[in-house]
């Protein structure tokens, strides 16, 4: 497995996985912008990776780009990928590199438990597993996200004269919130931030269910009580909240299991619902890979390398460049 | 419980006065038993005495790997939080009244809390859990003051805050008169005030650009300002107590005082250590505060004794409604009827203007002052913090440029952040620290504090970061003593960042001994 390096870079063939400055040849888990960026000249990855990428950066983001489905082989010389669902957001996968009977498995980021909105985990066995770790601390174990959601909806019942403004990120887990709600049997209009609209068409477009939404415009203040909002995270703080009726402030992550930090962040309503893997999972996951070799990424992963040690695997910490090791999602 | 532990949930996380106090006229209008229990522990009267924080951390390496425990709680910064959530769920039991469920604790026996309070937390939320270990560690620190609870009562009933202020401290546990008076069901509560802990008058920072334009100096007197702790000595024929600032009886810790005051008077004023009324500075004060008891040869290394600042009775005359000026004649009239070598007077600082008191407030020949209190000739004694009376003017604080070395993540509201800096200075070619401050800078340096030390640290030891030394903190202290317990021979009192010296290269710092003769501590 020396045959790639810390910043998961194979210089025999001189390819790169997430790279975060323009390379000649990517592989992309999935469109979150700490994974997929602007400028490479050829981008390999699923076609709704290679759509989001389009959509949020232009057509000409890359030269060359070649989707791969899922399971599908791809071979540079004698290096074989394949990409396999990772449950993370809409074409998010997981890469599965082949080389001289070694199967090295590279997560990205992965969540294991059932998402309408993408095609969910699979797991695969490998020798080497290098493995996310953002919620690598046993005091993450996520709650089921249907409770969570009924939070949200509950309180939109109570007060009425509020409007409710959820922050979520906008590629993904927007859209999981907004599938959530019509899971529960929400069936009103979702209002969102201008930000979300080309990527909640394109989750439209491709058949997911996230009902019926319309932009935030300058309408009678009043016309938002008692209605939910979906904003990036980003916006909760900005003026743009504030023209809002008696707004309630919500966000959902995996952040949000912690009081402090969603009381650090101004947040009323926290919703504890992530699209990474909890502690359990990924315990689970790295037991499941029967992998004997695991590197830990971006996140916690002091925690997670000092576990697997102590289960007799050959365990340590790869810290990516770029990847802070907070707040991404 | 359930309804108590999201109570404490949405109070922590609202940042709205006006949402606190409706979310808790909410649940105290619902009349049952558990109001009681729930307004003791909002104002902080209701502790276990077997289980404290280190007891919980026993408890918790019981359950889950202590490492693991301890990546956790460096992570989360909140002990109740991390244990909470790191607790493994068994199946949840029946939920239990506040009420029943802390009757139940406190009939566990010392010997048994190990299993019992384990299975305790077991069957319970994990709300519930962090509710519970709040309520075990005291002190919730979910924003909501004891002065909140009391102002939502008081709306709630139609009563005034002040009202419920002054009898407060006369109360007890259930608190049945109380409520049925909110209730107007019976009169208000007739407490001995004689017997009563005061609350204390507190003093507002001055700020010097403004309020000396406004204020005229003829009407206020100073007094030097006391490093010591603030107390109060209530003394009759039948006994004498002493209480701390939060209205504690500290009695037992300080016995030379108990022995031998007489007389019959309430007296505010500052606990001191020293011989002849002179004071030798915190650091000696500091080996008897915290102490449930003080041994002979205590007594005579560090002896205590009272400079009195204020009277609020004499003879059973209450004299809070007197102007300053009248209780300083009473007060006098108190100390010359009963001279012991326990209470002496704080002096009055004559003064004309506001400039001549400068000399006074900078006073660096005394170093056992921090700076000067401005009290309003004729103010009342009223309780708490009000504006317009009585004022604090500190000294100007000591400065040096240190080295940051080492971070750690803060706790409660600076939890997850980097915000516990180790800063230092030379010694020959290598760093030694001088001190560590959590406090002083602005957000935004926080935030730039923070980022430059996830993108620059070098070793990780634990919880603890070594980073590039690479940036100069101007650090502010109100003190730096000798001593034999820290690798740089010196201690500060109160160390905290008062900014960040980008304009300075870090080759200029002092050096240890440089840094020793500065403060004259060689």
């Amino acid at each position: 497995m020396d045959f790639i390096n810390h910043q998961l870079f194979i210089k025999d063939i001189n390819v790169h996985i997430d790279p975060i400055f323009p390379k000649k040849t990517a592989i992309i888990t999935h469109g979150h912008a700490d994974h997929a960026r602007f400028g490479h000249d050829h981008v390999i990855a699923t076609r709704q990776t290679i759509d989001i990428m389009k959509i949020r950066y232009g057509d000409k983001c890359a030269k060359k780009f070649t989707p791969l489905r899922y399971g599908q082989k791809y071979s540079i010389k004698n290096y074989d990928f394949t990409l396999y669902p990772a449950g993370h957001i809409l074409g998010s996968a997981q890469v599965l590199i082949e080389k001289n009977n070694h199967r090295l498995v590279i997560t990205g980021d992965y969540k294991v438990g059932k998402d309408e909105t993408c095609k969910n985990f699979k797991l695969v066995k490998c020798d080497t597993l290098i493995t996310e770790a953002t919620f690598g601390l046993p005091i993450f174990q996520h709650p089921d996200p249907k409770d969570e959601i009924q939070k949200l909806i509950r309180s939109v019942k109570i007060n009425k004269n509020n409007c409710h403004i959820v922050g979520a990120y906008a590629l993904g887990k927007a859209q999981r919130v907004m599938n959530l709600l019509r899971q529960q049997k929400y069936n009103e209009t979702i209002y969102i931030h201008g930000s979300l609209e080309k990527l909640c068409q394109y989750y439209s477009k491709e058949k997911i269910n996230i009902g019926k939404f319309e932009k935030v415009s300058s309408k009678d203040k009043n016309f938002y009580e008692g209605k939910i909002i979906i904003a990036p995270p980003s916006a909760l703080k900005d003026r743009w909240s504030r023209r809002f009726p008696n707004p309630i402030i919500c966000m959902a992550s995996g952040w949000m299991t912690v009081k402090q930090r969603a009381k650090q962040q101004g947040i009323e309503l926290p919703l504890v619902i992530s699209d990474h893997s909890d502690w359990n999972e990924l315990l689970d996951t790295i037991k499941k890979s029967k992998a004997k070799n695991i590197l830990i990424t971006h996140g916690q992963e002091d925690a997670l390398v000092y576990y697997c040690k102590k289960q007799n695997l050959v365990s340590k910490p790869l810290s990516i460049q770029g990847r802070s090791d907070e707040e991404i999602e | 419980m359930k309804k108590f532990s999201s109570l404490l949930h949405n109070l922590i996380l609202t940042p709205s006065r006006n949402t606190k106090i409706k979310l808790l006229q909410d649940y105290f209008n619902k009349l049952d038993i558990n109001r009681a229990y729930a307004l003791a522990i909002l104002s902080d009267q209701l502790s276990f005495q077997f289980i404290k924080a280190s007891k919980l951390r026993e408890l918790v390496y019981e359950q889950v790997d202590q490492h693991l425990f301890d990546y956790s709680y460096d992570y989360v910064g909140d002990l109740a939080e991390t244990i909470s959530l790191i607790w493994p769920t068994k199946k949840e039991g029946k939920s239990q009244n506040l009420s029943t469920l802390i009757e139940n604790i406190k009939k566990i026996k010392k010997s048994e809390i190990n299993t019992e309070f384990s299975k305790i937390l077991s069957e319970l939320s994990n709300n519930e859990r962090w509710t519970l270990i709040k309520i075990c560690t005291g002190g919730l620190r979910i924003g909501v003051s004891e002065r909140l609870v009391k102002t939502a009562l008081a709306d709630l009933y139609n009563k005034s805050v002040n009202e419920i202020e002054e009898i407060w401290h006369g109360l007890e546990f259930p608190y049945e008169n109380l409520f049925q008076w909110l209730k107007n069901e019976i009169s208000k509560p007739k407490i001995d005030f004689k017997k009563l802990f005061h609350p204390m008058m507190l003093a507002n920072p001055i700020d010097e650009e403004k309020d000396f334009k406004r204020l005229d100096a003829n009407e206020f007197q100073a007094e030097y300002k006391w490093d010591g702790i603030r107390v109060q000595l209530m003394v009759s024929s039948k006994s004498v107590s002493l209480y701390s600032r939060t209205g504690d009886n500290i009695s037992s810790a300080f016995p030379e005082i108990i022995e031998a005051t007489e007389g019959d008077a309430v007296i505010d004023g500052e606990l001191l250590v020293g011989r002849n009324f002179k004071p030798s500075g915190f650091n000696d004060l500091q080996q008897r505060l915290n102490r449930k008891k003080a041994s002979k040869d205590l007594q005579n290394k560090f002896p205590v004794f009272i400079r009195a600042y204020d009277i609020l009775f004499y003879k059973g005359k209450d004299l809070r409604k007197f102007s300053l000026l009248e209780r300083r004649k009473y007060l006098e009239k108190f100390q010359k009827e009963n001279k012991t070598n326990q209470i002496d007077l704080s002096s009055i600082i004559n003064f004309s203007t506001w400039k001549e008191l400068t000399k006074y407030k900078n006073n660096f020949h005394d170093d056992l002052n921090e700076g000067v209190m401005i009290k309003l000739k004729n103010s009342e004694y009223l309780p708490g913090r009000k504006k317009g009376y009585w004022y604090k003017w500190k000294k100007n604080p000591k400065l040096v440029d240190a080295i940051l070395m080492y971070a750690q993540r803060g706790h409660g509201k600076r939890s997850s952040y980097y915000s516990d800096f180790t800063f230092g200075v030379w010694k020959e070619s290598e760093l030694v620290p001088i001190g560590k401050a959590y406090s002083g800078y602005t957000d935004k340096e926080l935030l730039v504090l923070d980022k430059f030390i996830r993108n620059n640290t070098i070793n990780k030891f634990g919880p603890v970061r070594e980073v590039k030394k690479e940036i100069i903190l101007e650090v502010a202290f109100d003190d730096v003593f000798p001593s034999t317990r820290h690798k740089s021979g010196v201690a500060m009192r109160f160390p905290r960042i008062h900014r960040i010296r980008w304009d300075k290269p870090v080759n200029e710092v002092l050096t240890i001994s440089e840094f020793k003769k500065e403060f004259k501590l060689s």
